[in-house]
């Protein structure tokens, strides 16, 4: 990633145009032309620099729901209890943490009545608890790029 | 049918707009005219595409149109997830503060479950070190004194899945 790379990452934060050539007019604040920012998206998508580039979409707005779920999970039972959340397809992320709760999922689903019934599930598959972390509020900025 | 009806009423979002959702789920098009090129994929015209998108911006539907990065990629080596128990009349106040500091990015206010979970204010803090964060976090409550009852910084040892909001099919 050079310096270019992200100049053209921060001014996205701003928010990309909707307009017939998207990628032209972004390359203009860059002094760059528009395949070169299509040239340059393509490759930091490659190698995993971003992880998506398109409309971020928010499931509350689409008309469904979103939580963030945590279970205390005994380490000889980990990945199988893994396997068990990962099946769902409205398990969006999972992640292990260094903590007695060391399994950290959120659900996410465009039918809300799916999250309650899919922790729910959860519990009863694993016999384990499952603490329901719903966003309450957000106090949102947008991360900055290190220096 | 029954569900795009349902949305609808919801939230404003008709069948149409949900194929633009379900279309650009893997992203938007990298080519020079990425709006016609989903207009053609619909059977729409290019501006029924961009008006949708605007409109759904405005509604909240869609938050942008932009990257995700992955804070490792960029540097971001360390990243803690903070959370802090804050009394209920200072949290919005203190969110709004930790939400302002360049070292976090989320900041949300979630329930308590006593006596298992008595957090209520969750922050991720990034560095590029552990060490940083952890100083990032020592700085943090610094700055809240007495409004800080209690944290902790819970780091990530493994991804387990990461696929993003997938529509029901």
């Amino acid at each position: 990633m050079d310096a270019r790379d992200r100049e053209l990452v921060n001014l996205l934060h701003g928010g990309f145009p909707i307009e017939a050539e998207p990628y032209a007019r972004v390359g203009e604040q860059l002094g760059i032309s528009g395949a070169e920012v299509i040239m340059r998206l393509a490759r930091l998508l490659e190698q995993g620099t971003l992880t998506r580039f398109g409309p971020l979409y928010d499931a509350v707005q689409l008309g469904g729901a979103i939580t963030l779920a945590a279970m205390a999970v005994p380490a000889d039972r980990f990945d199988e209890v893994a396997a068990i959340v990962n099946a769902y397809p409205e398990v969006a992320h999972n992640y292990q943490r260094e903590h007695r709760l060391n399994m950290w999922f959120v659900v996410a689903s465009d039918r809300p009545q799916r999250i309650a019934a899919v922790l729910q599930e959860i519990g009863a598959a694993t016999g384990l608890e499952v603490l329901d972390l719903p966003k309450e509020q957000e106090y949102f900025l947008e991360l900055r790029l290190p220096a | 049918m029954s569900e795009a009806r349902n949305l609808t009423t919801q939230q404003g979002l008709d069948a149409i707009d949900r194929c633009i959702v379900a279309a650009t789920q893997a992203g938007l098009p990298l080519t020079p005219r990425p709006y016609h090129r989903l207009a053609e994929q619909l059977g729409l015209t290019p501006a029924e595409v961009m008006r949708r998108l605007v409109r759904m911006i405005e509604s909240g539907a869609v938050r942008r149109i932009g990257a995700v990065p992955n804070h490792y990629a960029l540097g971001w080596s360390a990243n803690g997830m903070s959370v802090w128990d804050i009394p209920d009349e200072h949290v919005d106040e203190v969110g709004r503060i930790i939400g302002s500091l360049d070292c976090v990015s989320h900041c949300y206010r979630r329930p308590r479950h006593p006596p298992t979970w008595p957090y209520n204010l969750f922050a991720m803090v990034h560095g590029r070190s552990r060490e940083q964060v952890e100083d990032e976090v020592m700085a943090i409550a610094a700055l809240l004194r007495d409004r800080d009852r209690g944290h902790e910084v819970l780091y990530s040892s493994r991804i387990l899945k990461k696929t993003g909001l997938r529509l029901t099919q």
